[in-house]
C-alpha cells in the first residue's frame, strides 16, 4: 500500500495508518457486532412468531430492518480495512446512508411506542393489584363461607340434643374449634342472681368455683347489649388461666339470655325485661397477631342466641320430665290412699253389718219384750218406766237404722227405688204421722198442695217420706208455740234457677218435674251463717237451746243425700235465731205414663183401691153348715174371681179338698170343737205337702179362745163375720202375699 | 117415665128399711155382688133365707114343744138362725135370736118361748119387706129399666 498505487487502483486509502494489531482488534470486533446484529433480529423474529400477543409487529420490522442495516454497516466495515474498491465504498456508503434513514424513522416512532410500552407497564400493574385484592377478597368470603357451615354445624349440635349440659358443653367446644380459641367460658347466674358462677370452661376440666358479682361495670356493659363486647383481659371475667409471661390474646364476652316459661306469652315475642343472662367469655390464643374479625363476632352473636333457644327448650322439657315424674309419684300415692281407703270402707262395711245385725238383735228383743210388757196389768208407774223404755230403744233403733243408711249413702251402694206411687197421700201420710206430736206440743199442722201437683210420681216414695218426715218432725221439734206449714207445688224453670243456690242446673223435661217442698215453722229459728253446717254430719247447732233435743244429728245429712241422689237440692233459710226458719227441697221426680223408664207395677196400698187384684181361677173351698152363709160367702169369692167349691160339713170337705185348692174358708160358728178337727185332718192330709191349703177361720164370735184355739190348730187366721167384699178381697191379698193374715180379726 | 118413677119408690122404700133398722150393712153388700154374671144373686139369697128360716123356726117350734126340752139342740138351730139372718143382713132378726140365745143359756123355757115369738113376728116382717122389695125390681126391669139392686 503506499500512495504510489492510488492513481493506478483507484482505491481508498484508509483514513488512517495501518496498525496491525489495533486493525486485527477492529476486524474481529466489527464481525461480533455484525454477527450480534444480524441474530438480534432473528431472535426477535422467532420470539415474536412464538408469542401471539405482541402488538408491534410494524415496529419489529423497523428495529429489524434498522438492526440489519447496523450489521449489514459493520459487516461492509469489514471490507473498508484494507484496500477496498470504489464498489465497495459505495455499498458502504449506501448502507449507511439507508441505516441513518432507518435509524432516525425508527428514533422518531420509538418517540412514540415507549409511552405506550410504558402505559402497558402500568395497567399491567394495576391489574396485579387487582388481582391480588380479589384474591384477598376471594380469601374472606371463603373464610366466611366457613364460618357459615361452622355456625350451622354448631347450631345442629347444639339443637340436636335436650340436654342442657351437652349443649353447653358442646357450644364451648364447637365455638373453640371454630374460631380456634385458646379459652372458651361460661358464666352462669346463681340462684340468688346476685352472682356469676363459672359453670364450663372449655380446656380446664373442672372449673373451680369461681363466682363474681354481678354487678360488674364490664357485665353490665356486656349485658346492656346485644352484640358481642371486646373487653379487657384483665377483667374479672377473663382471667381464668393463670397468669403467665405471654401476652394474652384479644377477648370477648357475649350475653346469653335465658328464657323461661313463663317469658313466651301465646302471641308475643319473649319479652325480654326481665331477664336473666350468662356470659360467655371467648379469649383468642395468646402471643398470636390475631385479632377479632367482624365476622368472627357476628358468628358469636348468633351462636349466643342459638344457645339461648336451645337452653329454653331443654328447660321446657326438663321441666315437662319433673312435672311428669312429680304426677306419677302422686299417682303412686294416690292408688295406695285409694287401696287403702277402699280397705278401710270395706273394713267398716264388714264391722257396720255384723254390728248392726248384732245391734238389732236384741234392739228387736227390747223393743219386742217393752210392747208385750205394755200389754199386760202394770202400775201407772210401770207404764210410764215402760213406755219411756220404748221411746228410747225406738228411738235407739233409729239411730242404728240411719247409721247404716248413712254410710251406705256414703260409699254410693244406696240406690233408690223407683216407683209410681201418690203424691197426695204421701203427704197426707205424713201430715197423719206428725200430727200427735205436733198436737201434743199444742202445734198446728198445715198442709198446702198447689193445685198443679200432679196426683202421681215416679220416684223413691220410702226415702221421699223419710225426707218429708225428717224435715217436718225436724221443725217440730224445733217449734215450741205457733206451728209448722207445709207448701207442695211444682217448681217451675225460673224459680229453679235459684241465686242462693249458685251449683244448681235443673233441667225440666216432658218426662220430669220438679218436686218443691217448703216447710216453715215459728220455732228458734238458726243463726244464718250456720245454715250450711245443719247438713253436716253430727253436728248440733244449738246445744245449749235445745237440751231435750235427741237425735243423733244424721238426719239432715241423709236427708241431704237422698235428695242429691234424686238431683235435687235442700237447704235451711232462717233470718236468725228466734226468727222461725224454712227448710226447702227441691227434687226430680218423674211423671208415669210419660217417661221412658219401664214403668214398674202400679203398688197401691191403703183403702179406696179402684183396681182389683186378680184372683181369677184361685181355687177355694168354703165350708159352711148354714147355707145361706154359705152362699153369701161363696158368692163373695166368686164376685171376686174366685173358683169356689162350697160343702157343708166338715166330712165332706175332707173328701173333696185337694192340693190345688188355695185357701179353705172353715166357718167355725159351729158349737164345739168340729170346726177345729176338720183344720187338724185338712192338715195330716197334706202333711207331706208343701203346697197344701191355707185354712182361714170364719166366725161370728169375737172372743179370745176361738182365736187362740183357731192358731192352735194352725188356722192361718181368723176373719170376723159378716164379711165385706173390701174385707174378703183384702184378706185374700194377705193370704196370697204372706201366706197369713197380717191383721188377724 | 114410669121406670123412673118406679125407681124413686124402689129407693124410698130400700131407704126406709135401712132406717127403720130391718136391714144392715151387709144387705149392701149382697148387693154388690150381683153382677151381669150373676144377675139373680140377691133373689137366689133371700129366697134360700126364706127357705132356711122357715124350716128352722118349724124346727124350733117343734123343739120347745118337747117335753125334755134340748136346749143344745135349740141353741144350734137359733145359732144357725143367727147366722143366716146376719149374713144377709136381716138386723132384727138377727138381734132377736141374740137374745134368744142368751135365754137359752139360762134354760128358760118361757123367756125362750117367747124369744121364738119374737123372732117369727120379726122374721115375718123382713120377709114381707123383702118381697115387696123384690116385686118393685121386677116390675122395674120388667118396664125395661136396670136393675137397681
Amino acid at each position: 500500500m503506499g500512495t504510489y498505487n492510488m492513481d493506478l487502483c483507484n482505491c481508498i486509502e484508509p483514513p488512517w495508518p495501518a496498525d496491525e494489531l489495533l486493525m486485527k482488534y477492529q476486524y474481529i470486533s466489527d464481525f461480533f457486532i455484525a454477527l450480534a446484529y444480524f441474530s438480534i433480529p432473528l431472535e426477535l423474529i422467532y420470539f415474536v412468531k412464538k408469542s401471539a400477543v405482541f402488538p408491534y409487529r410494524w415496529v419489529l420490522v423497523q428495529f429489524g430492518a434498522f438492526i440489519v442495516l447496523c450489521g449489514a454497516t459493520h459487516l461492509i466495515n469489514l471490507w473498508t480495512f484494507t484496500m477496498h474498491t470504489r464498489t465497495v465504498a459505495v455499498v458502504m456508503t449506501t448502507a449507511k446512508i439507508l441505516t441513518a434513514v432507518v435509524s432516525c424513522a425508527t428514533a422518531l416512532m420509538l418517540v412514540h411506542i415507549i409511552p405506550d410500552l410504558l402505559s402497558v407497564k402500568t395497567r399491567e400493574l394495576f391489574l396485579k393489584n387487582k388481582a391480588a385484592e380479589l384474591d384477598r377478597e376471594m380469601g374472606l368470603i371463603r373464610t366466611q363461607e366457613e364460618t357459615g357451615r361452622h355456625v350451622r354445624m354448631l347450631t345442629h349440635e347444639i339443637r340436636s340434643t335436650l340436654d342442657r349440659h351437652t349443649i353447653l358443653k358442646t357450644t364451648l367446644v364447637e365455638l373453640g374449634r371454630t374460631l380456634g380459641l385458646e379459652e372458651c367460658a361460661l358464666w352462669m347466674p346463681t340462684r340468688t342472681g346476685l352472682e356469676l358462677h363459672l359453670s364450663y370452661t372449655l380446656r380446664h376440666q373442672n372449673p373451680v368455683g369461681f363466682t363474681v358479682p354481678i354487678q360488674l361495670p364490664v357485665i353490665n356493659q356486656v349485658f346492656n347489649t346485644s352484640r358481642a363486647v371486646k373487653i379487657s383481659p384483665n377483667s374479672p371475667v377473663a382471667r381464668l388461666r393463670p397468669a403467665g409471661k405471654y401476652m394474652p390474646g384479644e377477648v370477648v364476652a357475649v350475653r346469653v339470655p335465658l328464657l323461661h316459661l313463663s317469658n313466651f306469652q301465646i302471641h308475643d315475642w319473649p319479652e325480654l325485661s326481665t331477664k336473666r343472662y350468662a356470659l360467655m367469655v371467648l379469649m383468642l390464643p395468646s402471643d398470636s397477631a390475631r385479632q377479632w374479625h367482624v365476622h368472627e363476632l357476628e358468628l358469636v352473636e348468633v351462636v349466643a342466641d342459638q344457645v339461648a333457644v336451645a337452653l329454653s327448650h331443654a328447660a321446657i322439657l326438663e321441666e315437662s320430665m319433673r312435672a311428669r315424674d312429680l304426677l306419677m309419684e302422686q299417682n303412686v300415692a294416690l292408688d295406695l290412699a285409694r287401696r287403702e281407703a277402699e280397705t278401710a270402707v270395706r273394713a267398716r262395711n264388714d264391722f257396720l253389718a255384723v254390728m248392726n245385725h248384732e245391734m238389732r238383735t236384741p234392739m228387736h228383743a227390747i223393743i219386742a219384750l217393752s210392747s208385750l210388757l205394755q200389754e199386760t196389768e202394770l202400775t201407772p208407774e210401770q207404764r210410764l218406766m215402760v213406755e219411756t223404755i220404748l221411746k228410747s230403744s225406738n228411738i235407739l233403733a233409729t239411730l242404728i237404722n240411719d247409721v247404716l243408711d248413712l254410710s251406705r249413702l256414703e260409699d254410693g251402694s244406696l240406690q233408690l227405688e223407683i216407683g209410681t206411687f201418690s203424691l197426695h197421700s204421701l203427704f197426707r201420710e205424713a201430715l197423719n204421722l206428725i200430727k200427735p206430736v205436733a198436737s201434743v206440743k199444742k202445734l198446728y199442722v198445715t198442709l198446702s198442695l198447689s193445685p198443679d201437683l200432679p196426683e202421681y210420681a215416679v220416684g223413691d216414695e220410702k226415702r221421699l217420706m223419710q225426707v218429708v218426715l225428717n224435715v217436718v218432725g225436724n221443725a217440730v221439734k224445733f217449734t215450741k208455740e205457733g206451728g209448722i206449714s207445709i207448701s207442695a207445688f211444682v217448681a217451675k224453670a225460673e224459680s229453679l234457677r235459684d241465686p242462693r243456690a249458685p251449683d244448681f242446673f235443673p233441667i225440666p223435661s216432658d218426662n220430669h218435674f220438679y218436686l218443691r217442698v217448703e216447710v216453715k215453722d215459728t220455732g228458734s229459728g238458726v243463726n244464718p251463717q250456720d245454715t250450711p253446717k245443719l247438713f253436716m254430719k253430727f253436728v248440733q247447732s244449738q246445744p245449749l237451746a235445745a237440751k231435750n233435743s235427741s237425735g243423733s244429728g244424721l238426719g239432715l245429712a241423709i236427708c241431704k243425700r237422698f235428695v242429691n241422689l234424686m238431683e235435687g237440692q235442700i237447704r235451711i233459710e232462717s233470718e236468725g235465731l228466734g226468727r222461725g226458719s224454712t227448710a226447702i227441697f227441691i227434687v226430680k221426680l218423674g211423671i208415669p205414663g210419660r217417661s221412658t223408664e219401664s214403668e214398674l207395677s202400679f203398688i197401691h196400698k191403703g183403702p179406696g183401691i179402684q183396681a182389683k187384684p186378680n184372683f181369677s181361677g184361685l181355687k177355694v173351698v168354703v165350708v159352711d153348715e148354714n147355707s145361706v152363709g154359705r152362699m153369701v160367702t161363696r158368692g163373695l169369692l166368686v164376685h171376686l174371681g174366685c173358683d169356689v167349691l162350697a160343702v157343708a160339713s166338715g166330712d165332706e170337705c175332707i173328701r173333696v179338698v185337694t192340693h190345688e185348692h188355695k185357701v179353705v174358708f172353715l166357718d167355725v160358728t159351729l158349737p164345739g170343737t168340729e170346726s177345729f178337727e176338720v183344720a187338724v185332718r185338712i192338715h195330716e192330709k197334706f202333711a207331706k205337702r208343701p203346697d197344701r191349703p191355707i185354712i182361714v177361720a170364719l166366725t161370728g164370735n169375737t172372743d179370745r179362745t176361738t182365736k187362740e184355739n183357731c192358731l192352735r190348730v194352725g188356722m192361718a187366721g181368723v176373719i170376723l163375720k159378716p164379711v165385706s167384699l173390701d174385707k174378703m178381697r183384702s184378706v185374700l191379698s194377705d193370704l196370697l202375699e204372706h201366706g197369713y193374715l197380717v191383721e188377724s180379726q | 117415665m114410669e121406670v123412673d118413677q118406679l125407681q124413686r119408690t124402689f129407693h124410698d122404700y130400700h131407704a126406709s128399711l135401712f132406717n127403720e133398722g130391718f136391714l144392715d150393712e151387709q144387705f149392701v153388700q149382697l148387693q154388690q155382688l150381683q153382677d151381669e154374671s150373676n144377675p139373680g144373686f140377691v133373689v137366689e139369697v133371700v129366697s134360700l133365707f126364706f127357705e132356711d128360716s122357715e124350716r128352722l123356726l118349724n124346727d124350733l117350734s117343734k123343739a120347745l114343744d118337747q117335753v125334755n126340752v134340748d136346749f143344745r139342740k135349740i141353741d144350734a138351730h137359733v145359732h144357725q138362725l143367727k147366722g143366716s139372718s146376719s149374713s144377709i143382713g136381716a138386723q132384727r132378726v138377727r138381734n132377736a135370736c141374740i137374745a134368744f140365745r142368751n135365754f137359752c143359756d139360762e134354760r128358760n123355757i118361757e123367756a125362750c118361748l117367747q124369744c121364738l115369738q119374737q123372732v117369727r113376728q120379726e122374721y115375718l116382717l123382713v120377709k114381707t119387706k123383702l118381697e115387696a122389695l123384690l116385686r118393685l125390681e121386677q116390675q122395674i126391669v120388667a118396664a125395661g129399666g136396670a136393675s137397681p139392686m
